[in-house]
């Protein structure tokens, strides 16, 4: 088939200058403006001070800023080159971290680097999707709609969520299935071995009920039933709806958050400082927090339908995929609408590891999107 | 290359499913965030209100109560102790230490604070110590500086400074207890520590005593502690009330019993206000305002002397003698005697196969009215009696207040009783006996009154016949009160012989008699026995009442009034087994009624 910028850009590498230009200023404003969302609440969940969060949190930003024009830079072809190797180092770090961990006799999620502790599962959620950007993008369609052709990835993605479940980190472990399950349903994968896929998960429920730990069960039955232990695990969820629903349409302002500041509201700069906001500036903030969210998956989509190679397309889709359960769930979550697991909202929660595993993912986005015509071969 | 291009075309197409997937869920998102934020809105904007605010009842000052002349009768007293908060000392344990080098504390107490302590977050204050004086307070003060974290509290507590002798009026107040809590939704007995009428004229002027109560809204954090006052808003104080107690004759009323045991009534003869209100032996209701050991409740309680029991209004008594004056008034205007008749007294009469005997050997020879009251002749009143019938004497009775509650607000006032035949048919089934007719024309039998009717009673025979009605609030119209349908010239006859009963040489009452500046008092005596007198004694010789056992002693009773002329003032005394009337209730009668007279200011006028 005639493709006729294909002879155009072949194999042509860009120069910096380039690439700098075609940059998307929307989307690095986008992305900006979320962040200094939370910058604010971060000052407000301190009561009006930037230490010890809002600051910080401005520092990460900056780094992840650099860090995500620096992958933005980087040629998409190299990307692919080293996608499993990346992959296989990140499974290092993990089992590493299980090791510790266990020696420990506790739960250990990160390596501590002195300046910044590093939690490879965030690292793997990054390193998925690349590996099954890249076995996908050398699979035909016949491979991947055969059996045999998806027991490679589902391994690839099983054994990381397994050693995520060790740790024990429940909430990560389910993204990672997830951003999987997405990227699987994206390649094509017949919707029958989805529903298969369903039916033994229903039937091994009670299986799996057995193995979750006492406080992780305790978080599904509080779900179901907020009132249950009103005093316990459900104050969360309960003081949370309270919160949200006192903020009413334009919130109760800036720093007022009675919920918030008075302390009824619980880890309020991290996994709940969507209600916080929420409290504050009521429906019109939480809506605005949306649509910039909304904005940031659409041009994520577009750059991934621009980009002219099946890998580019696929770690677009990847990781707005995984952006978007970060969203989803975080919110979904503090509204009550599913149990608390902890997962924080990217970009306005305090928190180091997934201010820099978002910032990589928006930099490698746009490295698709700068990259978009670059032609990828099958090696 | 064609499957390369479809599986191109598989990614976008799926991809677009996919984002349709997530539009939708974040649309879920906002759904959510409407209903809570604007559909339940209102609903938690109550319950972050809750979670915020905190209301604190404000106790207002329970209103005061003023004896006639202005006396505090019932007060307020700033209640003083010692609060530590944790927090705000380097060390909790120094600090309880160098209080108790100013102030011991028992073993016990120092447990209590400790587990007190231990319970409570470190900011929420904690007694130590209360009910401290004045001096103690002004130490701790003096030694604040070593005492960090330790401050002083004042609230109010209820206190009666005539204690005993007026607890029988005011009662007491208490905590609240469940059954008071579910039948009253005024919040603040939801307070703790707040403390409501029992009894008396406390629990009688209740609400209008409690005030109402203010409120302090504070704005809490998650832990409880205080972060601002939102709003206070003030209470009302408590209404003050004047009772027409005259606390120096109260006083004196109680002090006269000592030892005995009894109740008097004193009343104004025009209004019917009570000046005085006694029952003896009495409580100290400052010590239920602050709790009954149960030693002490139980030592009450065992007392065959009744310190609990109000007499004036539930103890019920045969009025004995007293009662004639009700059988002559009765007599006379029935028109079966008239002023002039004279009965014959031989000191026994005999009805059937049964003989009444007179309280004097021998009997009092001939005797009219007059004459029969001065000397408390029971032949004279036997005739009466026999000649009356019940149903007229209890139709007099009864005007004059006896036989049906009075109620001046009080709680377990008795109605006591006054027979008659349709009474005995319905109560025993059994026709009215003439012998019983005979022995109520001395006040025996069936016959029972309280302290309060007697009072009542004297007071409307000495006013001339009008329907007073004992009442502890002022009385404002004076020109409200009936005139019962006696005449005037037979009432004065009543008199002249409670007049001579007192102060005619021989009667029974003349040890009693006064005269201050012309001003003298008329009565009628009256004992009753609360035991058979034996055939056999009667034989030999009656027991003389010192020679008997507390409890078999005749109660003795007194009723009076003065001036006799114009009379101001009537009371009535009952002393339980005082030994006859003569001997035990009349000196009190007479002591309490000069004592009112020498302090009326009508007397006072005249002295100048």
């Amino acid at each position: 088939m005639y493709k006729p910028y294909e002879t155009t850009f072949r194999n042509q590498s860009l120069t910096i200058r380039e690439k700098l230009a075609s940059l998307s200023f929307s989307y690095l404003l986008l992305i900006t403006m979320l962040a200094g969302i939370g910058v604010l609440m971060l000052y407000s969940a301190a009561n009006g001070h930037w230490q010890p969060w809002a600051i910080n949190h401005l520092i990460r930003f900056a780094m992840g800023f650099g860090l995500m024009i620096f992958l933005a830079l980087i040629d998409i072809r190299w990307l692919m080159r080293y996608a499993y190797l990346f992959y296989a180092g990140t499974l290092l770090l993990l089992i590493a971290v299980d090791i510790t961990g266990h020696i420990g006799m506790g739960a250990q999620r990160w390596i501590n680097f002195g300046f910044f502790k590093l939690q490879p599962s965030e690292l793997m959620k990054i390193a998925m999707v690349l590996v099954l950007a890249r076995y996908f993008h050398t699979s035909s369609l016949q491979t991947i709609e055969s059996t045999k052709g998806i027991i490679p990835p589902l391994l690839m993605a099983l054994f990381p969520a397994a050693l995520i479940i060790l740790q024990p980190d429940l909430g990560t472990a389910l993204m990672l299935l997830f951003t999987t399950g997405a990227i699987f349903f994206a390649v094509g994968v017949q919707l029958w071995k989805f529903g298969a896929v369903f039916i033994a998960g229903l039937v091994s429920m009670p299986v799996a009920w057995h193995f979750l730990h006492d406080y992780q069960k305790n978080r599904v039955l509080t779900f179901l039933d907020p009132e249950r232990d009103p005093l316990g695990a459900g104050y969360h969820i309960i003081q949370s709806k309270i919160a949200l629903g006192s903020g009413g349409v334009f919130g109760k302002g800036f720093l007022k958050g009675t919920q918030s500041h008075l302390n009824f509201l619980p880890e309020k700069h991290t996994d709940f400082i969507f209600t916080m906001l929420s409290e504050e500036f009521g429906m019109m903030g939480a809506v605005l927090v949306i649509v910039l969210n909304f904005l940031i998956l659409a041009y994520s989509y577009s750059f991934a339908l621009k980009s002219t190679s099946y890998f580019g397309k696929l770690v677009a889709i990847g990781l707005a995929t995984n952006y978007f359960m970060y969203v989803f769930i975080n919110t979904a979550m503090v509204l009550g609408l599913i149990p608390v697991v902890g997962i924080p909202l990217p970009l306005i929660s305090y928190g180091g590891t997934v201010m820099l595993s978002v910032m990589a993912s928006f930099g490698i986005i746009m490295s698709v999107h700068i990259n978009r015509n670059v032609q990828i071969g099958k090696d | 290359m064609n499957r390369d291009n479809d599986k191109g075309k598989v990614l976008i197409y799926r991809s677009l499913i996919m984002a349709l997937g997530k539009f939708l869920l974040l649309l879920v998102i906002v759904g959510r965030l409407y209903y809570l934020q604007v559909y339940q809105a209102d609903r938690y904007k109550t319950l972050a209100d809750e979670n915020r605010i905190s209301t604190r009842l404000l106790i207002p000052p329970r209103g005061v109560i003023y004896d006639r002349n202005g006396v505090e009768i019932a007060t307020n007293q700033q209640n003083f102790q010692a609060l530590i908060v944790a927090e705000q000392t380097p060390n909790v344990q120094e600090t309880l230490d160098a209080f108790k080098k100013i102030m011991p504390l028992s073993d016990v107490e120092e447990e209590k604070i400790k587990k007190d302590l231990k319970r409570n977050r470190s900011f929420v204050p904690i007694k130590i110590k209360e009910n401290l004086t004045w001096e103690e307070v002004a130490k701790i003060q003096l030694h604040a500086a070593d005492l960090p974290g330790i401050y002083i509290d004042e609230g109010l507590t209820r206190d009666y400074p005539f204690g005993e002798s007026m607890a029988h009026i005011l009662g007491y107040v208490a905590a609240v207890n469940e059954t008071e809590a579910k039948k009253d939704d005024d919040p603040l007995l939801q307070v703790p520590g707040f403390k409501i009428g029992k009894s008396g004229i406390e629990k009688k002027f209740e609400k209008d005593l409690r005030g109402k109560g203010g409120s302090l809204k504070l704005e809490v954090n998650a832990y409880g502690r205080i972060m601002k006052e939102i709003e206070k808003t003030d209470g009302v104080s408590g209404k003050a009330l004047t009772l027409t107690i005259d606390s120096r004759l109260q006083q004196k009323a109680f002090e006269l019993f000592g030892e005995e045991s009894g109740a008097a009534v004193l009343l104004d003869v025009n209004t019917g206000e009570i000046l005085a209100f006694v029952s003896a032996p009495s409580f100290d209701p400052n010590l239920m305002t602050k709790g009954v050991s149960s030693k002490d409740w139980q030592a009450w309680l065992n007392d065959e002397k009744h310190p609990l029991t109000d007499k004036a209004i539930s103890g019920q008594y045969s009025p004995g003698s007293t009662f004639k004056v009700i059988v002559a008034l009765a007599a006379l205007e029935s028109g079966v005697i008239r002023p002039e008749t004279q009965v014959y007294c031989n000191g026994q009469m005999t009805l059937g196969n049964h003989i009444f005997h007179d309280w004097k050997r021998g009997g009092h020879g001939n005797l009219n009215v007059v004459e029969a009251l001065a000397h408390s002749c029971d032949i004279f009143f036997y005739e009466m009696g026999l000649k009356l019938g019940i149903d007229k004497i209890a139709d007099m009775a009864r005007r004059f207040g006896l036989g049906s509650k009075i109620d001046v607000g009080l709680e377990n006032e008795k109605s006591g009783l006054i027979p008659d035949k349709k009474w005995k048919l319905n109560r025993f089934g059994e026709p009215w006996q003439q012998g019983e007719s005979v022995i109520s024309g001395i006040g025996q039998g069936y016959i029972l009154t309280t302290p309060l009717q007697l009072a009542t009673m004297v007071a409307r025979i000495a006013n001339g016949g009008y329907e007073v009605k004992p009442t502890f609030t002022k009385v404002t119209d004076k020109n409200a009160i009936r005139k019962i349908d006696v005449s005037d010239k037979n009432l004065q006859l009543i008199k002249d012989g409670m007049f001579a009963v007192v102060n005619i040489p021989g009667s029974t009452a003349y040890r009693s008699h006064f005269n201050y500046n012309g001003q003298m008092m008329s009565g009628k005596t009256g004992s009753t026995q609360v035991r058979r007198i034996t055939m056999k004694e009667r034989q030999t010789r009656v027991l003389k009442q010192n020679e008997l056992p507390w409890k078999y002693r005749d109660h003795g009773l007194f009723i009076a009034y003065a001036p006799q002329d114009n009379p101001r003032y009537a009371v009535a005394v009952v002393v339980e087994h005082g030994g006859g009337g003569s001997s035990a209730a009349a000196p009190i009668a007479s002591k309490l009624l000069l004592e009112t007279l020498m302090l009326d200011p009508v007397n006072e006028k005249v002295g100048q």
